[in-house]
């Protein structure tokens, strides 16, 4: 059994204009020690989905349906008060913007020691000592010191670390990370990326990571899963999804990815069009308006399953394995959403 | 921080001396009687007038008669003496503030007991019907003139006037003599004034709270694991109750320069409001004049206090 099943997830919001299907039925398993890569534009329903696991988007004009089993319970299921002891407990979460997510009005010790004894029996002094050595552990030097500084005599960098600290007090079995680098500097980023890295394994925790940019998760991910407009488009191992994508919404995002290593191309490929209303999909594949690969059956909605990659290699599109192999190829060895010049 | 309060003080002083020459200006100049008549009285003759011209000194040249006055306030605290009655300024305000002062804080006490826990409570229940009708209830007390809420508030709660006599009621702080019948004596007006204020606090600390509960460190508090309650109290209401300081401070400043007036005409409390409807009517210049700088006094101290606590507040702010 994997340590986290989320199926069939469904979170939709009553809004004065009606219906917002920002999560529209996603399924998927993280194992113990693994990283799951969730990627998709803006608003796809990557960060409302995983905030769900945690019941941070509960509301009286939410509704929730589906199973998000973790231990032999259902999350979605369990009351608030269950569900505060999951959070920050067995399930930890750090958000993108590191400049906002902390009390800018509390020292950082005092925030952590917080999250420490929201969970644990220990004196004040004991969570203390713990904080200051998370501090270290996240590489903030001279955590004694910095323990009694605000937040905002922090650089982003920092606080990001101070945010993973934070998230690491209560040894988490699965850490969430929602876009955790995309508000740093590119360096900043290599650092933080290999910092998780470091404690996946020191802490032996699953990662989801959340992020829109491919190059994260390359450097990072096991396992993917490409959301579009509320579901998973695609899902796979890295290299799967990598190598041998099927949907054609992740070959946009391929031929839209810059690679230094490769021969410069013209022109990056680009996904015309914007995203669906989630108040209005279209029927069927919701990537079908933007789709040039568009024919007759995509009106209907294809379901996740293996069709033309390898086990355990999912997708929802309608054409043929073999047409996908030859459109997904713009030019000689890259993949791409233009229509290749005939 | 010393040097900041330090050259806080010194600007004070200042404002309070420009307060004084525009005030002076104000009335000196372009005075709504001529006090010299006013003070003769209806049978006066040409020469009474001029004798009482003399006497008050109106006849020396305008900056002389301001140079004399700036010298007595600032420094003798000598706010000259009333030309009606020639009692000393000082000692009128002096004897009219405590009424003023016991007005103000007892009704401070009640609009932020009852204005912050409703504005809480109505950010946490948003749309709710508590929700709703509280902020009803609310603009009803801000849209109501003060005036007449005091009229009905009398009409039915007051011992002497009102339907159901629970309250003391118009001048029964003339005659109340112990700390205590005084007390009681404003229970009535505290909660007059109040009301309004309180529905402005309410749905001020109401949206300031719905903007805080939104930022991204609430989100945060949750994620931890923390109870609603601390999240709501000890993250959400921390940071949306600073603004709240800075309405505070201005509004006890406004309060004890005189803007308790309609509250004290209504129940007759013999306060600085009062006095200074009084004094404008008689043309009592060195009264108004008192008043005023009285009234930019308070006003400059507690704009200074809440600046100070600000930095207390809020570890952002650093004044050097």
């Amino acid at each position: 059994m994997s340590l986290l099943e989320v199926r069939d997830l469904q979170v939709h919001f009553e809004t004065d204009d009606g219906v917002v299907k920002a999560v529209d039925g996603i399924s998927f398993d993280v194992e113990r020690g693994e990283t799951l890569g969730i990627v998709g534009e803006s608003g796809c329903g990557k960060s409302v989905a995983n905030m769900t696991i945690l019941g941070l988007t509960r509301s009286p004009v939410t509704r929730i349906s589906g199973r998000i089993l973790f231990e032999g319970g259902d999350l979605a299921q369990a009351s608030s008060d269950e569900l505060r002891t999951v959070r920050g407990n067995d399930i930890a979460m750090i958000f993108q913007d590191p400049l906002t997510s902390l009390h800018p009005f509390y020292k950082v010790g005092r925030q952590l020691v917080e999250a420490i004894l929201t969970h644990q029996e220990i004196s004040k002094k004991a969570a203390r000592k713990r904080a200051v050595e998370l501090l270290g552990l996240v590489g903030i030097p001279d955590g004694e010191r910095r323990i009694d500084e605000y937040p905002h005599e922090f650089s982003g960098g920092m606080r990001q670390r101070v945010m993973m600290a934070m998230a690491l007090v209560n040894d988490p079995k699965i850490l969430i990370a929602d876009e955790p680098t995309t508000a740093l500097d590119v360096t900043i980023q290599a650092q933080i990326l290999a910092l998780v890295e470091r404690l996946q394994e020191q802490f032996g925790m699953a990662v989801i990571l959340i992020t829109h940019d491919l190059g994260v998760i390359a450097e990072s991910a096991d396992n993917v899963a490409v959301m579009y407009a509320g579901r998973i488009v695609e899902r796979g191992t890295l290299d799967q999804i990598f190598y041998d994508p099927q949907h054609p919404y992740t070959w946009g995002l391929l031929g839209s990815l810059a690679r230094p290593d490769r021969p410069r191309v013209k022109r990056l490929s680009q996904i015309q069009g914007q995203p669906p209303s989630l108040l209005a999909p279209p029927e069927g594949c919701h990537f079908r308006p933007r789709c040039p690969h568009e024919f007759a059956k995509c009106p209907q909605v294809p379901g996740l399953e293996v069709r033309g990659g390898e086990p355990g290699h999912a997708d929802r599109c309608w054409l043929s394995p073999e047409q996908k192999r030859t459109l997904r190829v713009i030019e000689a060895g890259r993949i791409g959403l233009e229509v290749p010049a005939a | 921080m010393a040097r900041y309060i330090a050259r806080r003080v010194l600007w004070g002083v200042a404002l309070l001396v420009i307060v004084s020459a525009v005030v002076f200006v104000l009335f000196y100049v372009f005075p709504s009687a001529d006090p010299a008549k006013l003070r003769a009285g209806r049978t006066a003759n040409p020469q009474l007038i001029e004798q009482i011209r003399e006497q008050l000194h109106l006849d020396d040249p305008i900056y002389v008669q301001f140079w004399d006055y700036m010298k007595g306030v600032f420094l003798h605290f000598d706010f000259g003496r009333s030309f009606t009655s020639q009692a000393d300024v000082r000692t009128i305000i002096l004897d009219r503030l405590p009424a003023t002062a016991l007005l103000v804080a007892g009704s401070v006490v009640i609009w932020l007991m009852i204005g912050l826990p409703v504005g809480i409570i109505s950010a946490v229940m948003r749309r709710s019907l508590l929700d709703r009708s509280t902020m009803i209830i609310t603009l009803a007390f801000i849209s109501a003139p003060v005036f007449w809420l005091g009229l009905v508030a009398l009409y039915l709660f007051a011992q002497d006037v009102g339907l159901i006599h629970i309250f003391p009621g118009i001048g029964s702080y003339l005659s109340a003599d112990t700390f205590l019948a005084k007390c009681e004596s404003m229970l009535l007006p505290w909660m007059v004034l109040a009301a309004a204020t309180a529905a402005i606090y309410a749905r001020y600390l109401r949206s300031s709270m719905i903007d805080t509960m939104s930022e991204d460190y609430i989100r945060t508090a949750r994620a931890k694991g923390l109870p609603e309650r601390d999240v709501v109290l000890r993250h959400g209401v921390r940071s949306a109750i600073t603004p709240i300081v800075t309405l505070l401070g201005l509004d006890v400043g406004l309060l004890l320069a005189g803007n308790a007036i309609l509250t004290e005409t209504v129940f007759n409390i013999p306060g600085v409001g009062q006095q200074i409807v009084l004094s404008i009517r008689r043309s009592d210049l060195p009264m108004i004049q008192g008043i005023v700088l009285f009234g930019a006094f308070f006003i400059i101290i507690f704009n200074l206090i809440v600046d100070i606590l600000y930095a207390y507040l809020d570890p952002r702010v650093r004044y050097q």
